[in-house]
C-alpha cells in the first residue's frame, strides 16, 4: 500500500478488518511481525508513537485525546511546548502564535484561548488537527473522522481535508463509510481480513462495487420492507424531564408515541439527550417529570426488570458496557435477564442444563457464531455480540422494542441480518423504538423519523419523505 | 481477489463428555486460573531457596526445604497440623473471595473474625447443660452471626452512600481489636480471677471435637484436626454450590463483573452489595468461631493472628474459586506448619515463610513477570483482580 503526497487515499474496511491495526503499527502504538514502512525511500522502525511523529506521521484518533479542562493553546503544545530560556518556562506567548499561525495558515479557525470541553465536537477535532500540524506531520491519519459529525459539520470537514492535501500533506481516511470515500478520497484501498483485497478509483466506482469488496459477497444495501400497517398505541410518552448525572436537564419535555406495528427512528447527534431518554424509557433513571404509558399502564417509575417482564425488548446504546457481561459465556449472557424465572432457574437453582439446551437453540437460530454456548462472549466478533443480544431480546414475546445504535460498529452482513429481524418484528405487530446517530440507519429502517437536538424532540418526518440533508439541518438545531 | 472466507470453527462442544465439561470447562482460561498459580508457587520457592543460601549458605538449602516438606506433609501429626492451620484459612479465604466475586475487596476479614470469635465464645460459656449437637452449632452460628454484622455495616455504607469498603472494611478491623480488649476485661465475660483481657473457658459442649484422636498410632491423641476441617470443606462445596449453581450467585458474580449489564439484567445491584458483604463477614466470622472453639477455647487479644490477612492472599491465589481457595488453604498451612518444623530442625526462621507467603502473591499480581520468565501463551493481559477504586 502506498500513500503519496497531495493525495488522499480512502482506507475502506469493515469492523475488525485490520483497519486500525495497521495504523497503530504505522503510529508505532504495535509492531510489524513482518514487512516494512517505508517513508521518502527510507525503511522506517517505529518503536513508540514518538518515533512516529519525528518521522512525520499524524494520528487523529477517533476519540479525540484532549485534556478538556486545557485551552486550545495548551492541548496543541502538550509535549511539544516551546520553552524560555534559561530556566525553561513555558512560552505561551508563542505557543499562542504559533498556534493562531496554523489556524490561519490551513483555516482551521479556532479561538487559541478557549477551553478545551467547551468547544462543539467539529471544533475539537479542529484542533486535533491544528496538534498534528504543529508536530510538523506530513502523513496525517484520520480514523473514522466523520463519526461524531453532523451532516453539516462533515461537509466542513472534508473542506478542510482537502485544504491539507492543496498543502501538499499525504491524507489517510479510515472509514466504514462507502458515501464518503467516494466523495473525498482520490484513491480507494478496501481491506478484509487484514487484507487489501482491492484498489478502486472513486470518479468510477459505485456503493455497490464497494461494498461487495468489502464484505466479499454482494450486499443488500436497501432494507426491504412492506409500508407500515400502524395499529394501538404501545407506547406514549408525554412531556418527559429527565436530567443526566450532573444535573443538567437532557431529556426537556419530550412527548411522542410509538403505535404497534411501526418503527419511529429518532435522529440526532450523538449527546443531544438519546441515551437519557432510552434509560428513562427503560427504567434505569426515573425521570423528574411527565409520563411514560405501556399499553395504557403507567410505567414512569418501572424497574428494569418490571419492564423486562412487561416484554418490552431493549437493545442497549453500549453492547460491551451494559448489553452483555463480556467474561461470561454465551449461555449465561442469554438468561442475563430473565435467569430468575422458570424454566431457566427452579426456586434459587439455576438449570444450567436448561440454559445450555436454550442457548444452542437461538444460536442455531440467530445465526451466533461460536463454537459453542460455553465460549465467554468477549472472544465473539461485534456483530455476533449483537446477534446475541437480538436473540436474548427477540426470542421472547415482545410489545415494544427499544434499539439503541443497533448495529453500531458491526460488520455488514450482521447489520443485514439485524435489520432484517427488526423489521420481521414490525410486522408481528411489535412496536418498534430505534435510537441511531447513523442516518443511514434511520432513513433505512423507520416509518417515521424524529429528530432530537439538545433534548427536545425538533422535528417529525415521515421515514419515505426524509432526506439526509433536510435531516442534517434539523439535526443541527436549524428549525424549519 | 475474491477468497472464499473459511468455514466457522466446528462445534467442538459434543466431543467432550458431559462430566468432563463439568469438572474442567472448556471456556475456562487455564493459563490464567492453574498455571501461572503453580509457576508462582514455584518461583517463590526458588526465590526462598536463594535467600536461605545467601543467609546460610548452600548446605543450608536441602536440609531446611526437607524439614519444611516432612513438617507438612509426612506423617499424621503433619498432615493433623497442616490442616488445622489450614481450617480457619479456607473459611476467611471463602470470605475474601465471595467479596472477590462480586467486585468487593473485604479487606476486614481480620476485624469480622475477630467479633465472631468472640460472639462464639460468649455463646459458648453462658449455655451450660447443652448437648453438643445443639451447643456447638449454636456457638458456631452466634460467630456467623456477629461476622456477618460486621460485614453488614460496610456494605450498607458502600450501597448507600459509595463508601469505598477498603477504607471502612480496614477502619473496622481497628474498632473490632479494641472491641475485643474491652469486652474480654467485663465482668461477665473475664475469666474469675483474672486481671488480664482473658475471656472464660468455652464449655467441652461447645468445643469442635477432635477427629483424629482414634487413630491406632502412637500420640493420637495429640492430633488436633477437629471438626472445623470438615464443616470448612462443607461450607466450601456450598459456596460453590452458592456461586456456580444459583441464581443468587448469578447476581454476585454478574455484579462483580459488570454492574451496569447486572442492572440491565434486573439485579438490585445495591442489595447484592449488601447481601455479599453480609455473607463474607459471616464466614470471617464462622474462621474466628474455628480459632475460639477449636484452638484456642477461649477469647484472648489477637487470637486472629493476621489470618484475615493471609486469607487475601490466598483468596488471590485460588483466584476467588472456593476449590482454589481450599487447595490455597491447605499450601498455606502446610507452610506454616511445616515452618514451624523447618525452625526447629534448621537454622532457617520461620520469616522465611512470609516471605515466601509474599513472594507468591507478588507473582500471582505480575503474571507478565511469570509469562515471561516460563515463556507461559495466553491468559489475560492483566493481573487486575479486582476493580479500582472509583465506582
Amino acid at each position: 500500500m502506498t500513500i503519496e503526497s497531495g493525495e488522499i487515499l480512502g482506507l475502506l474496511g469493515e469492523n475488525g478488518a485490520g483497519k486500525t491495526t495497521l495504523m497503530n503499527i504505522l503510529y508505532g502504538l504495535y509492531s510489524a511481525d513482518e514487512g516494512e514502512i517505508v517513508i521518502d525511500g527510507q525503511v522506517r522502525h517505529f518503536a513508540d508513537p514518538g518515533d512516529a511523529i519525528d518521522a512525520g506521521i499524524g494520528m487523529v484518533h477517533q476519540h479525540f485525546m484532549l485534556v478538556p479542562v486545557f485551552s486550545v493553546t495548551e492541548n496543541v503544545v502538550l509535549g511539544v511546548e516551546p520553552t524560555k530560556q534559561p530556566v525553561g518556562t513555558i512560552d505561551m506567548k508563542e505557543a499562542r502564535r504559533e498556534v493562531e499561525e496554523i489556524s490561519r495558515q490551513y483555516g482551521l479557525l479556532v479561538d487559541p484561548e478557549a477551553i478545551a470541553e467547551d468547544l462543539p465536537v467539529g471544533l475539537q477535532q479542529r484542533v486535533e488537527i491544528i496538534k498534528v500540524l504543529f508536530r510538523d506531520a506530513e502523513i496525517i491519519v484520520f480514523d473514522e473522522p466523520t463519526a461524531v459529525l453532523t451532516p453539516q459539520e462533515v461537509v466542513e470537514f472534508f473542506k478542510i481535508v482537502n485544504g491539507l492535501k492543496e498543502s501538499g500533506k499525504g491524507i489517510i481516511f479510515i472509514t466504514h463509510k462507502l458515501g464518503e470515500v467516494l466523495d473525498v478520497a482520490d484513491r480507494i484501498a478496501v481491506l478484509r481480513r487484514g487484507k487489501v483485497v482491492g484498489e478502486a478509483d472513486p470518479k468510477t466506482a459505485t456503493k455497490e462495487e464497494l461494498a461487495e469488496l468489502m464484505v466479499g459477497r454482494p450486499v443488500d444495501l436497501v432494507v426491504d420492507k412492506a409500508t407500515a400497517q400502524p395499529g394501538e398505541v404501545v407506547l406514549s410518552v408525554r412531556e418527559l424531564l429527565v436530567r443526566d448525572e450532573r444535573q443538567h436537564t437532557a431529556v426537556d419535555h419530550v412527548s411522542f408515541e410509538v403505535r404497534s406495528g411501526e418503527i419511529v427512528g429518532i435522529a440526532g447527534v450523538q449527546g443531544n439527550g438519546q441515551t437519557e431518554l432510552v434509560e428513562a424509557l427503560t427504567g434505569f433513571v426515573d425521570p423528574l417529570g411527565g409520563h411514560v404509558e405501556l399499553n395504557g399502564v403507567d410505567v414512569t417509575l418501572a424497574t428494569p426488570r418490571a419492564m423486562h417482564e412487561a416484554s418490552v425488548a431493549h437493545i442497549p446504546e453500549d453492547r460491551q458496557v451494559m448489553g452483555l457481561i463480556l467474561a461470561f459465556d454465551v449461555a449465561e449472557n442469554l438468561v442475563l435477564d430473565s435467569y430468575y424465572a422458570e424454566p431457566y432457574s427452579h426456586g434459587v437453582r439455576m438449570d444450567w442444563d436448561y440454559a445450555h439446551r436454550h442457548a444452542d437453540e437461538l444460536i442455531e437460530q440467530y445465526d451466533i457464531r461460536t463454537p459453542s454456548s460455553r465460549t465467554n462472549v468477549g472472544n465473539l466478533s461485534g456483530g455476533n455480540q449483537q446477534k446475541l443480544i437480538v436473540a436474548r431480546e427477540f426470542a421472547r414475546e415482545t410489545k415494544l422494542i427499544i434499539a439503541s445504535q443497533p448495529t453500531r460498529g458491526i460488520d455488514v452482513g450482521s447489520i443485514e441480518y439485524i435489520h432484517g429481524r427488526i423489521v420481521e418484528e414490525r410486522d408481528d405487530g411489535a412496536a418498534v423504538l430505534i435510537v441511531s446517530s447513523e442516518l443511514d440507519e434511520i432513513l433505512a429502517l423507520a416509518d417515521r423519523i424524529l429528530v432530537m437536538y439538545r433534548g427536545k424532540i425538533v422535528a417529525e418526518v415521515p421515514g419515505h419523505e426524509a432526506t439526509p440533508s433536510q435531516l442534517g439541518l434539523y439535526m443541527a438545531g436549524s428549525v424549519a | 481477489m475474491t477468497q472464499e472466507a473459511p468455514p466457522p470453527p466446528e462445534e467442538t462442544q459434543d466431543e467432550r463428555p458431559a462430566w468432563l465439561e463439568r469438572i474442567a470447562p472448556s471456556n475456562v482460561d487455564w493459563t490464567t486460573l492453574v498455571v501461572i498459580p503453580l509457576l508462582a508457587v514455584f518461583s517463590a520457592l526458588v526465590i526462598g531457596a536463594v535467600i536461605i543460601v545467601l543467609t546460610d549458605g548452600f548446605g543450608a538449602v536441602l536440609p531446611a526445604y526437607s524439614a519444611l516438606f516432612r513438617g507438612a506433609f509426612v506423617g499424621w501429626n503433619s498432615i493433623s497440623e497442616t490442616l488445622l492451620v489450614a481450617t480457619p484459612l479456607i473459611l476467611a479465604g471463602l470470605s475474601v473471595a465471595v467479596g472477590f466475586q462480586a467486585g468487593l475487596f473485604n479487606i476486614g476479614a481480620e476485624g469480622q473474625m475477630t467479633i465472631g470469635g468472640l460472639t462464639a465464645v460468649i455463646v459458648g460459656f453462658s449455655f451450660e447443660g447443652l448437648p453438643w449437637l445443639v451447643h456447638l452449632p449454636l456457638a458456631v452460628f452466634a460467630g456467623f452471626l456477629g461476622g456477618a454484622l460486621w460485614g453488614f455495616i460496610p456494605g450498607v455504607l458502600r450501597a448507600k452512600t459509595g463508601a469505598h469498603e477498603v477504607i471502612t472494611t480496614i477502619m473496622l478491623n481497628f474498632i473490632a481489636f479494641r472491641t475485643l480488649d474491652y469486652m474480654l476485661k467485663l465482668p461477665f465475660i473475664q475469666k474469675e480471677g483474672r486481671f488480664d483481657p482473658v475471656s472464660e473457658d468455652v464449655l467441652a459442649s461447645a468445643r469442635f471435637p477432635r477427629i483424629l484422636d482414634w487413630l491406632p498410632v502412637e500420640n493420637a491423641s495429640r492430633l488436633r484436626l477437629h471438626l472445623g476441617f470438615l464443616v470448612a470443606l462443607a461450607v466450601a462445596w456450598l459456596i460453590y454450590w452458592l456461586l456456580y449453581r444459583s441464581t443468587i450467585g448469578f447476581q454476585f458474580r454478574s455484579v462483580g463483573a459488570n454492574p451496569s449489564a447486572a442492572r440491565y439484567g434486573g439485579i438490585g445491584v445495591a442489595t447484592v452489595i449488601i447481601a455479599v458483604m453480609t455473607l463474607a463477614g459471616g464466614l470471617s466470622g464462622m474462621a474466628g468461631a474455628n480459632e475460639t472453639l477449636g484452638v484456642v477455647g477461649r477469647g484472648v487479644p489477637g487470637f486472629t493472628a493476621q489470618i484475615g490477612f493471609d486469607a487475601i492472599a490466598l483468596a488471590l491465589l485460588g483466584r476467588s474459586h472456593p476449590g482454589g481457595v481450599v487447595l490455597s488453604a491447605i499450601l498455606f498451612g502446610a507452610l506454616r506448619a511445616g515452618g514451624r518444623a523447618m525452625q526447629a530442625q534448621s537454622d532457617v526462621g520461620i520469616d522465611l515463610i512470609v516471605v515466601i507467603q509474599a513472594l507468591i502473591i507478588v507473582f500471582i499480581a505480575a503474571p507478565e513477570l511469570i509469562k515471561a520468565i516460563y515463556r507461559v501463551e495466553g491468559g489475560e493481559k492483566q493481573g487486575q483482580v479486582t476493580r479500582g477504586w472509583s465506582t
